[in-house]
């Protein structure tokens, strides 16, 4: 009776109008907005033919900008792997006064538009800043040169491993943890063998989308690099200049190497977010099973 | 091993979690922790582990003291309320764990943590479960895993945090059973932290009932029951019926109920407190008490029949108002008791609290009246 009476009456909002209309809008807005831009930039960088697309991609410059780039990334990811992880593990197993305080200001590189991100570095670091003047004083120089480009690129993309790690450690809790250190494990070993088991898949996961942004960034970098060609330009930067020189099909070719990074960091967190459900899908079979 | 705490306090925050609380857990011993929620009694247990440290006081194992001993070099057993299994190691990682983290020097070899293991997989009977990982468990095998790993390395003390809270009732029952053999056998001292008295009662050789972060009163379980030290324990443990009234000439009245108190000096108030097989149910009111009571329940489940019965003209103490009698399933078939009889409760024992702070006096009716068992007779 009831079952019967339900099915004549649909949800609301489940008429077939509205599902085919916001469908289709869905996926209007996605091919104009996502995939057509896409697929223009591989489309323009091979518009001149297979041979101009090797000559932009060994010129010199350009190499130099993809050899940055990935030095950068390189110095980035592992810097924010253990401040993230190192973060993550204060805030879910201590206590303290500010803790909290602490957790929402992890978010501020998320909040802070990039370029006053590296203006901050700027007015900081630069000769004429309160740190960069003592420094330069002593030889040393931070801006308009990789050290600077690093540091506002580890700032950008700080919290992308903490902003992982923290909800799934809470959600775990400390008790595998106590277990161990009752056990007489030290606490290197239950780092190894309790802790990073436990959390490896969402480390991963926020190392990639680390990677993706530090490959990617350009407000904070294009602030305190100075884009000297051959010196201080990543990748992305290199794309704006040789637009700027009106060599439309090398700033395509170059974007389409940031495109591919793209591609391929999606494909990764795409793989890693099935194993992670896979393996909770398991475990939940086979719990209803016992 | 025997377990010392001596003057422990803990505060969380404004909250006194333990106020100068001292206790002796005798060795080779089965000690129960009793006590509601808030009471303290696992702040006090992972204290003893040295999970949490305590803002005063001391524990010592057999005598020597431990308070400033790092956990890992206690050389305990614990095992946690939710089980707390390493959930991407095997059941044979996990009880493995414990012998594979001791140091390099005291490390047995391989083969003889292999054997270890099993030996260990066959005393909680789960030998073929031994690649199976955590997730693939049900409770009660969970927390067999985690005895088998807390003691793998053969730790003189055991401590268990409400070991079987997250189990059902038919499992509790089973692992109780479980455990206290194992204790036989293997004399640790064990202590274990509860809020089920039944389980306390019946599976420790000692048992510390705790409120607000007090020690109320240590004992064994059956004197315990019998012989509560104050309301809290009485109220605590076990069923209790209480009339609340003014003693004047040597008779506790409330309302228009009424009982005679033998052999009392005292005049004012006082709480007449009884369990429910201290009680008999009579059609009549009886000459050492007038206790109105109307049924408003009965339960034929267990080994008793539970009798449930509102005072009529007047108000027994505790937030639903309800007198609880046990009798026995051939009273049951005699009498037929029916929800809306009136039934007047008879007092063979009871246990009298006058003032604050004072034990209470054992009353007895029977030997002052100097009758036979009245139960026969009916």
């Amino acid at each position: 009776m009831n079952n019967s009476q339900s099915s004549r009456h649909r949800r609301v909002g489940d008429s077939p109008v509205v599902k085919w209309l916001l469908t289709g809008l869905a996926i209007t807005v996605a091919t104009a907005l996502l995939i057509v831009p896409l697929l223009v930039i591989f489309y323009e960088a091979l518009g001149a033919g297979w041979g101009t697309l090797a000559d932009n991609l060994l010129d010199q410059y350009t190499l130099h900008a993809i050899g940055l780039t990935l030095f950068v990334a390189a110095l980035t990811v592992p810097l924010n792997l253990v401040f993230g992880t190192a973060l993550a593990w204060l805030v879910t197993r201590f206590r303290f006064p500010g803790r909290k305080l602490l957790i929402t200001l992890i978010d501020i590189p998320f909040a802070v538009s990039p370029v006053v991100a590296g203006l901050l570095y700027l007015l900081l670091y630069g000769r004429n800043g309160w740190i960069g003047g003592w420094l330069a004083g002593h030889d040393v120089q931070l801006m308009f040169s990789w050290p600077g480009i690093v540091m506002v690129t580890v700032f950008v993309t700080c919290p992308f491993v903490a902003r992982e790690l923290i909800p799934l450690m809470q959600q775990q809790g400390s008790e595998e943890e106590e277990a161990g250190v009752v056990l007489g494990a030290s606490g290197w070993r239950i780092f190894r063998t309790i802790t990073l088991p436990n959390i490896k898949w969402a480390l991963i996961y926020g190392v990639v989308l680390t990677n993706a942004r530090a490959v990617g960034e350009f407000g904070a970098v294009s602030v305190v690099s100075g884009n000297i060609r051959g010196q201080t330009n990543t990748l992305p930067l290199h794309v704006e200049l040789l637009y700027q020189d009106y060599n439309i099909v090398g700033a395509f070719t170059s974007a389409s190497l940031l495109a591919g990074i793209a591609v391929f960091t999606l494909a990764v967190k795409g793989f890693v977010e099935w194993r992670q459900a896979r393996t909770l899908n398991r475990l939940q079979t086979e719990e209803i099973a016992q | 091993m025997t377990i010392t705490v001596d003057g422990i306090s803990k505060r969380f925050g404004k909250f006194q979690a333990l106020d100068n609380v001292s206790l002796d857990i005798p060795e080779g011993k089965l000690t129960a922790l009793l006590g509601p929620s808030g009471s303290g009694k696992t702040t006090l247990l992972r204290i003893i582990a040295g999970l949490e440290s305590a803002d005063n006081g001391q524990i010592a194992f057999s005598g020597q003291d431990v308070t400033n001993l790092h956990v890992r070099d206690r050389n305990i057993g614990f095992v946690f309320q939710h089980y707390a299994l390493f959930r991407h190691m095997t059941v044979a990682e996990n009880i493995a764990f414990g012998l594979n983290a001791l140091p390099r020097k005291q490390r047995p070899p391989k083969a003889k943590i292999q054997k270890r293991v099993s030996e260990l997989l066959e005393m909680i009977q789960l030998p073929h479960l031994a690649q199976r990982f955590p997730a693939q468990l049900s409770g009660g095998q969970k927390q067999r895993v985690a005895l088998a790993r807390s003691i793998a390395t053969r730790p003189k003390v055991l401590l268990l945090d409400e070991p079987f809270g997250a189990l059902d009732a038919k499992v509790r029952k089973d692992l109780r059973r479980w455990l206290r053999n194992l204790h036989d056998e293997f004399h640790f001292t064990s202590l274990f932290v509860t809020h089920d008295q039944e389980e306390a009662l019946e599976l420790s050789d000692q048992v510390v009932v705790m409120s607000q972060g007090h020690v109320e009163q240590v004992n064994e379980p059956t004197e315990l029951y019998a012989r509560p030290d104050s309301r809290f324990v009485f109220d605590f443990l076990g069923q209790v019926n209480v009339l609340s009234g003014e003693v004047k000439h040597g008779t506790l009245s409330q309302g228009n109920a009424w009982v005679t108190v033998p052999g009392i000096q005292h005049q004012g108030d006082a709480q007449l407190y009884l369990r429910p097989h201290e009680v008999r149910l009579a059609t009549a009111p009886s000459p050492r008490a007038n206790l109105p009571l109307r049924i408003e329940a009965v339960s034929l489940i267990g080994s008793e029949v539970r009798v449930e019965l509102r005072p009529e003209g007047w108000e027994s103490e505790g937030s639903d108002n309800i007198w609880e009698v046990g009798i026995s399933h051939a009273e049951f078939n005699q009498q037929r008791p029916v929800r809306g009889d009136l039934r007047y409760a008879v007092p063979e024992v009871g246990h009298l609290f006058t003032g604050t702070g004072a034990r209470p006096a054992t009353v007895g009716w029977a030997e002052a009246e100097q009758t036979p068992n009245i139960r026969l007779i009916n």
